[in-house]
């Protein structure tokens, strides 16, 4: 099995003022072990570092086989403000997605 | 047949999911659907304070941009179909949106549509008088926004909207009500539940979260081309609930539209702008989303188990306007060999020369179109020069003069800036109604239900 979350997962970001989630949940149970283990909130914390201020929490949800991130200070001062071209961050959830996780389980 | 007279279950479709939302697929479901309920959600964040100022200068204005148009086109079948619509399409004016909804009606023929209106939520008097306050997004006290704010708005619960229901009106039109608020209340109102009957308020906030973003659970922001597939995605529907008395509830689609609704589509909006999953607060309840799960029925038609909530909190939230300069934003192209190079020469003019005739900015940004303009640069060397590279200038500005005078920059960089430039654009100059939110006390809060009865 491949170790990129894109094969392992789907992804939807959504926006609350200046902070962003980004909701990974697994294709399957083997998939979702997998997320559990490595999709560690400092591996999303580094793939998102040159773009967000942080801090990263994770929540795990174990009925929905999901993890729901929430990436504080990510909208570069949030929706009504930003000056970026997606200032909802609705194209956040393609990063989360090109991680790869560690091969050894 | 109507699903009303045949069912112990309430039947609630979306008709809209944001203020410019498509009207086709609310005709279709109300043609379609067996609803009882129609809500339309049609406010973001910022939308009553940018009412708030249009109705500065045309009193009888402040609600939303297309509800002429969603009457005209809804109203005939809410009549044949026997539906009652809930919607937030008041905005900053909602009794006026309230004649504006008999008068549409009335013009394609609907003569008799009654209407309730729900105030109340403008506290900008109010919180005036408290400058103490604590904003909710970074550190600072209301005090430091209050020169500049255009508007605070608390956002309602359900129980306003059951109580708009209770005067028999057609149509309940609100300003600031939270989105799941419109439709708990539906089935408040309908099924007669207590508002301290948490286990149900859990099932209506649920239907309602999962609604509340149309398409957004029938397909929509999900395909992925040859991974996430959706069927015929041009032909989305919008979704469907049926909550039961004792708080069932199955979200739905009608049988035979475009799109999906199944586990995935409905795990990935169960989770949308949630934060902590356990603890996520409505004015009506604070909903635990920990054992939720979703059993799928047929190929339309999706359960939905184990909402469960906890006790509301003491406080209302309010979503605050203010004024916060303008944004000027300027695009341009390059092609070929060297493109990016001549984008960065572009960017570097356009500053140089904005800066010699006086603009003002307290803030920019450079975006590479194809390189850095969603995700950022990691500088990782990842990202290898693009064939084709749009060049993206904003900055934020004090003043009108100085947003314009930037993309004015921009567009004249065909002529005066590096070879070879396409397309160059100044899209102006744009006011900025930034928002913040604070909490206050309920007591503050005192709502009103306006009844308009059927126009003589």
């Amino acid at each position: 099995m491949s170790r990129l979350v894109y094969d392992l997962a789907h992804s939807r970001s959504g926006d609350k003022g200046n902070t962003s989630n980004v909701a990974v949940i697994a294709y399957n149970d083997e998939a979702w072990k997998i997320l559990k283990k490595h999709l560690t909130a400092d591996r999303v914390m580094k793939a998102y570092a040159h773009l967000i201020q942080g801090p990263v929490m994770r929540y795990e949800i174990e009925s929905l086989k999901a993890l729901n991130f929430v990436l504080e200070n990510a909208l570069a001062g949030g929706v009504t403000r930003s000056l970026r071209q997606d200032p909802h961050g609705k194209t956040l959830s393609s990063i989360v997605l090109s991680i790869e996780l560690p091969q050894e389980d | 047949m109507h699903s009303k007279s045949t069912s112990f279950s309430v039947r609630i479709g979306t008709g809209a999911g944001m203020a410019d939302d498509r009207i086709e697929p609310a005709v279709q479901l109300l043609q379609t659907g067996q609803l009882n309920y129609m809500v339309c959600e049609c406010l973001a964040e910022r939308t009553i304070a940018r009412e708030a100022l249009n109705r500065i200068n045309a009193p009888e204005k402040g609600y939303t941009p297309m509800l002429e148009q969603r009457i005209r086109a809804l109203s005939p079948l809410l009549r044949e179909k026997g539906v009652r619509l809930v919607t937030n399409m008041g905005a900053a004016n909602p009794v006026g949106a309230a004649h504006v909804i008999q008068r549409e009606a009335r013009q394609v023929g609907v003569q008799d549509l009654s209407c309730a209106a729900v105030i109340g939520d403008d506290v900008l008097e109010k919180l005036q008088k408290h400058p103490e306050l604590q904003l909710l997004d970074g550190s600072q006290q209301l005090e430091s926004l209050l020169p500049r704010l255009a508007s605070a708005n608390a956002y309602l619960g359900a129980d306003v909207v059951k109580q708009a229901l209770a005067t028999g009106a057609d149509v309940v039109v609100t300003g600031r009500v939270a989105d799941p608020s419109l439709f708990l209340g539906v089935a408040m109102y309908h099924h007669d539940w207590s508002y301290d009957d948490f286990p149900r308020l859990a099932a209506g906030t649920i239907a309602g979260h999962l609604l509340e973003c149309s398409t957004q659970l029938t397909g929509g922001y999900f395909a992925d081309p040859g991974k996430k597939e959706v069927p015929r995605l041009a032909h989305l529907s919008y979704p469907y609930a049926d909550i039961s008395f004792n708080g069932d509830v199955t979200v739905g689609k009608v049988e035979g539209t475009g799109g999906r609704i199944d586990r995935m589509t409905c795990t990935e909006q169960a989770l949308y702008e949630i934060h902590n999953p356990s603890h996520y607060i409505t004015p009506d309840c604070v909903m635990d989303l920990m054992h939720l799960n979703f059993e799928e029925e047929s190929i339309d038609r999706v359960r939905v188990l184990n909402a469960r909530a906890k006790e509301r909190t003491s406080s209302y939230k309010v979503v605050v306007g203010y004024f916060d300069g303008y944004i000027g934003v300027g695009e341009v192209s390059y092609a070929g060999i060297n493109a990016l190079a001549r984008a960065q020469l572009a960017a570097q003019v356009v500053q140089e020369r904005f800066a010699m005739e006086g603009g003002v900015t307290s803030e920019l940004q450079i975006d590479f179109i194809g390189i850095s303009s969603l995700h950022g640069n990691p500088n990782d060397g990842t990202r290898v020069n693009p064939y084709e590279v749009r060049l993206r200038i904003a900055a934020r500005c004090p003043d009108k003069k100085s947003a314009n005078l930037l993309g004015e920059h921009v567009r004249q960089l065909n002529m005066q800036g590096p070879a070879a430039a396409g397309g160059p654009v100044n899209f102006g100059a744009k006011e900025i109604i930034a928002v913040n939110s604070v909490l206050i006390p309920r007591e503050w809060v005192k709502t009103e239900v306006v009844y308009f009865g059927a126009l003589a």
